[in-house]
Parts: structure tokens; sequence; C-alpha cells
């Protein structure tokens, strides 16, 4: 009898369920998950769709800037794609709503490749600059190739349904959005295990090296640009379907940065920390809407200026967190679990 | 003279002095990137900021534009120095992209900030320079600003050549960005270089800024056009000086005879976006630009 959880193969190092008790507490949380509807508030089930929506744009950026170490400052670009994929062919063609969710993830991959291809010689900084270049014309066209996208208007999608049953409430929406976030973070498990994944990190860790262990860099940076745009796009999608009106606004530069909080603050190069990132970023607002509402009185600005206050509360979690605990929410949970592994000792 | 040669006389001028603006953001991006390898996102921020401080001591203290831009270089210099003391000093070491990062978390910083005291809405700025003045050469009108502006950022380029060419300091700059170890061996302070160059990063974006404001307004969503500045140093290449100063002028050129020319056949705002466009195709087929020194590495 082992006197912990001991590894000996490389096979028992991967598995996903570590031990009976992972399996356990994973099944108690989907059962909850699966429940929540039934407990919860409208509002409260609003908040978890548009995490769960965020979960998956999330797991997209996590593939490319965490696990690949190619920062993309575009990523809202590849979410508008997805949805304006999503939005422009229902509303004008009335194609089905389990089609285009493919569709607009295949669509704003393809875009993904294309600006994948420059980072093929670029690293850093100069990647940085194209997928924020990128990012700005998006938005442009967006803004003004209005016969396309009426622009300022914005398009509005009809409910989605699957073989005649509509999801027209916020509760049917959120048994999607559960299967789908599920789908997503199990691919993304299995994709890290593989060779793929191994050789993403790889790639990101010492690319030059990767390259004399035969890993084909320009193959694997592309699968990655193509996968996190997967993502984005099939984000998008749901994100449009879920507000039923989609317009530029929604995608601006900030939501790619706030994007780039998400994996800072989770962890970066984990899908548990995508996972805690996205949902810390989709509730802060609330968080502060709920704390502003006592000291709103004193301090009227919080009432005014609560876009201003909100950038900023982002931009300091994001200063904070690198500075301070760059392993993000993921380091803490980490410790946690190893806090109460090992106690009563501190090792 | 013809009314066409006219207008695209004008559009160049207007194109030059952009241009102007661009250089001297593109100065600011350089100096900090040769120096601490570091992409400043924060740059146009650091301008917004500069021009506000000018507009506060102006109209709120009642200075004269004069005393007003000095005491604005000087504060702006103080937030550098700061920015490079408690937010990018104790990242020294760490990957290029927490870095990054950290500067585009200060850009969001300061630009709520400023909207929170100043507010959302466009200012007119208290301009120095006569704004509806234009001179007349050989039948040609050409406003007083645009003379202005472009002159001013060529002497404040031509001051920061001599700088780094013929001061003890500017030299002490140079080598540390080109070689910290051997640079210390030589006795001088890099912590102390490193905070130099954010200061007068600092300083260079205000003069931009504060040009910016007089020729159009004051808002605090001005930061955005010191992005439009990342083209600039992009055709230029990284790490070259005289690059980022060119490639400021071709791009505030080319944005505004795109501008002016392809604005009705592809619908409007083609300026904002030209640049982007052309940063794009440089990074497919020359990524290090025209100036800039390449980095090869060979498996």
């Amino acid at each position: 009898m082992t006197s912990g959880n001991f590894k000996e193969t490389y096979r028992e190092d991967i598995k996903v369920f570590q031990t009976f008790f992972v399996k356990f507490w994973l099944v108690l949380f989907i059962l909850i998950m699966l429940f929540l509807p039934f407990i919860a508030d409208r509002y409260f089930i609003y908040l978890a769709n548009l995490s769960g929506i965020a979960i998956i744009g999330a797991l997209g950026i996590n593939l490319l800037t965490g696990y690949t170490g190619q920062v993309s400052l575009g990523h809202a670009a590849f979410l508008a794609i997805g949805a304006y994929t999503a939005a422009i062919l229902s509303s004008r063609f009335g194609i089905p709503f389990w089609i285009l969710i493919f569709v607009s993830g295949i669509s704003a991959s393809l875009f993904g490749l294309i600006i994948g291809i420059p980072s093929l010689r670029l690293r850093g900084l100069y990647l940085v600059i194209t997928t924020m270049a990128f990012q700005f014309i998006v938005e442009h066209v967006l803004f003004r190739w209005e016969t396309l996208t009426h622009g300022d208007e914005g398009i509005a999608l009809p409910v989605p349904s699957i073989a005649g049953f509509s999801f027209e409430t916020d509760q049917r929406f959120y048994y999607l959005i559960f299967v789908a976030t599920a789908l997503a973070i199990i691919t993304m498990k299995n994709v890290i295990r593989t060779r793929t994944g191994r050789a993403l990190q790889a790639l990101r860790d010492r690319d030059i090296i990767a390259e004399t262990m035969g890993i084909n860099l320009a193959k694997y940076k592309l699968l990655s640009f193509i996968g996190s745009s997967f993502y984005a796009g099939v984000a998008g999608a749901l994100y449009a379907y879920y507000l039923a009106f989609i317009s530029p606004d929604h995608f601006s530069l900030m939501v790619s940065i706030q994007y780039i909080a998400m994996i800072i603050v989770g962890g970066m190069g984990t899908i548990l920390g995508s996972i805690f990132g996205a949902v810390f970023i989709i509730l802060l607002p609330e968080m502060l809407g709920f704390m502003s509402r006592g000291i709103a009185s004193h301090f009227p600005l919080f009432e005014t200026g609560f876009g201003d206050v909100k950038n900023l509360v982002y931009g300091l979690i994001i200063v904070g967190f690198l500075i301070y605990q760059p392993d993000g929410l993921y380091g803490y949970w980490i410790r946690i679990k190893t806090y109460f592994k090992t106690y009563p000792f501190t090792f | 003279m013809g009314e066409e040669l006219e207008y695209l006389i004008q559009t160049i001028m207007g194109g030059l002095s952009t241009g102007s603006v661009y250089a001297l953001i593109a100065l600011g991006f350089v100096l900090i990137y040769k120096a601490t390898d570091v992409l400043n996102f924060a740059q146009g921020e650091l301008m917004m900021m500069g021009a506000f401080f000018c507009f506060t001591a102006i109209v709120y203290f009642k200075l004269s534009f004069i005393p007003a831009f000095l005491l604005s270089l000087v504060f702006s210099a103080v937030i550098g120095f700061l920015i490079n003391v408690i937010a990018i000093r104790p990242m020294v070491g760490k990957p290029v992209f927490s870095i990054v990062m950290i500067t585009i978390g200060l850009a969001t910083i300061f630009r709520s900030i400023v909207g929170l005291i100043f507010g959302h809405i466009e200012k007119p700025f208290p301009s120095p320079f006569p704004i509806e003045k234009a001179i007349n050469i050989g039948g040609l009108y050409i406003s007083m600003v645009h003379i202005w502006m472009i002159s001013i950022s060529i002497i404040f380029v031509l001051l920061f050549y001599l700088f780094f060419k013929f001061s003890i300091l500017g030299i002490a700059m140079k080598a540390a960005a080109n070689e910290q170890i051997a640079t210390m061996l030589q006795g001088i302070n890099i912590k102390k270089m490193f905070a130099l160059s954010w200061g007068i990063a600092a300083i260079t974006s205000t003069v931009a800024g504060v040009f910016l404001a007089s020729a159009s307004f004051i808002h605090c969503d001005m930061g955005f056009i010191g992005l439009r500045a990342f083209p600039a140093i992009v055709l230029g290449g990284l790490d070259s000086v005289a690059g980022g100063v060119i490639g400021g002028f071709t791009i505030g050129l080319i944005e505004n005879l795109a501008g002016a020319y392809l604005d009705k056949a592809l619908g409007g705002g083609v300026k904002e976006i030209t640049s982007y466009v052309i940063v794009i195709f440089i990074m497919m087929i020359k990524p290090y630009g025209l100036f800039g020194k390449e980095h090869i590495e060979r498996v």
C-alpha cells in the first residue's frame, strides 16, 4: 500500500481522473450544476450562461497564449467573426442553429489560419502588434461594411432550436451552454494530453529545441491558431444567439484585453485556470456593482463613471496579478490543495 | 493653380503634421524598447495624460501656455519614472509577454482614471497656435498649425539626435541599450539609465499630446491615436530611432492620402485603418522593418 498518489508510468501521469476522489467531486459538481436552474433565480442563470460562454473563449485563448506562447490581442476579433457568421447566415438564410455553431467556428478558424501565417516568422512583440492590427481591422469592417453587418445598428438573431426544441428561456439556454462548455473542456483536456498538446508546450518553452526534436513548428503554430480561433468562433456564435442581438461594440479591443486578463488571472496554460479566470472576470462587474451600491451615495463617481471604474479594476487586476501572483488563481488553488493534503505539515 | 493640386498639397501637409505626432510618439516607443526591451503599450496614454496635465494647468490654474507646457513635461517625466519603479522594475527577467501585458494594464488604468476625472466629452484645447490663420505661399493656403507642428517636432527630433550623439548622458543611455553588462563594467548605473529612458519617452509623448490636442480636441481616448504610431515603428524597425521618425512621417502621409482619395470608394473611415493594413503586409514581407536589425536564429 502506497502512502500517497505516486505515479509509476507515464500513462498514469496523464490520466484525466487521478484518484477516485477527483471523480467523486466532479460527479457531485456536475449534479449540482444540472439542478442549478431549479433553485437559482433568472439573473444568476444569466451570469452562469455568460460565464460558460466566456469559459469556451478563454480556453481558446489559453490554447494559443497559455499553451503555445503566441500572444494574441485579437481574440475579440475571432469572437466577432464567429458571432457575425452566425448572425448573418441565420438572419438572412435561416440556416439551423446546430449547423451554424460549427460553421462559425470554421469561419473563425479560417481567419485564424490567415493571421497565423505571419506568426511563422514572427515572435513575441511582433505578433502582439499583428494581432492588434487584425483586431482594429475587423472592428472597422464591422462598423463600415453596412450592407453586410448593418454597422452600428447591429443584427438581431432568431431563437435557436434543435429538432423543434427551442431555447427561448435562460434556463433552456443554460443546458445548451452547459453541454457546449463541458464538450469544450473535455476536448481541450484531451488535446493537451496528446502528442499535439505536448508539441505545443514544447514550442512554447523553447522553439528551437522543439524543432530539433522533430516538431514541425509551422504546422503546430498554425494548428494552435486554428484551434484557438475555432473555440473563439463557437463562443462568439453562442454569445450572439444568447444575446439575440449583436453590434460591433460587443467586440472591441477592451474585450480582447478582458480575455487576456482571464487567463492571466486564472493561470496561463491550465484548463482549470481558464475556468477560474473566465468566471472571475465575468462576475467582477457584478461584484463591483454590488459593492458600489453601499458607497455610491458618498462617491457619486461610482454611479456615473461605472464603465471607467470597471476598466480601472481590470487594469489593476492585470498589473497586480502579473507582479504578485503570476500563477493566477490556479496557483492559489494548488497552494490550498497542498495545504490540506499535507496537513498538519506545512510542506 | 489647379484646385486638385491645391487639395493634394494640403492633404500632404496635413499628413506630415499628423506624421510629426506619430514620429514623436514613435521616438518614445523606440527609446524604451531599445533601452529596456519593453514595448510600451501605454505610450498613447502617456501622451493623453501629458496633454491633460497641460490642459489642467492652463484652464484650472490659469497659467499661460509656456509655463504650463514646461510643468506638464516635468509631471509626465515623474510619471514615467514612477511607472518604471512601480511596475517595470519588479518584472525584470520575466517573460516579454508579462511586461507587455503590464503596460496594457497600465494603459487601461490611466485611461479610466482620466475618464473618471474629466469625463468622456471632447473638450477644446486652449491652443497657443493660431488655428484659423493660414499663410499664403504662391497662392496656396497652408494652415499655421501644420507648419508649427512639423517644425517643432523636427526641432525635437534634432535635439534628441544631438543629445544621443554628443552628451555623456545620451551616450551612456545608448550604451545601456546596447550591452548591459559591458555598460555596468564602465561604471554606469543601468537602473538610472532605464528610469531616464522612461522619463524621456514620457516627455516626447507629452509634446506629441499637446500638439495633437491643440490641433483638434482633448479627449480621454486620445491614446488610441498613440496605438496608431505602432505601424510607424514597425515600418521603421522596432529598434531604430531614425526608422521610427521616418516611419512616423511616412505613415502619417499615407494615412492622409488614403483618407483623401480612397474614402469615397471604400465607404469612409479609411484613414484610421490604412496603417493597420500596412502593418499586416509589412509583417508578412519584411517583419524587421526598413531599418531594424534582423534577428536570425538557425537550427
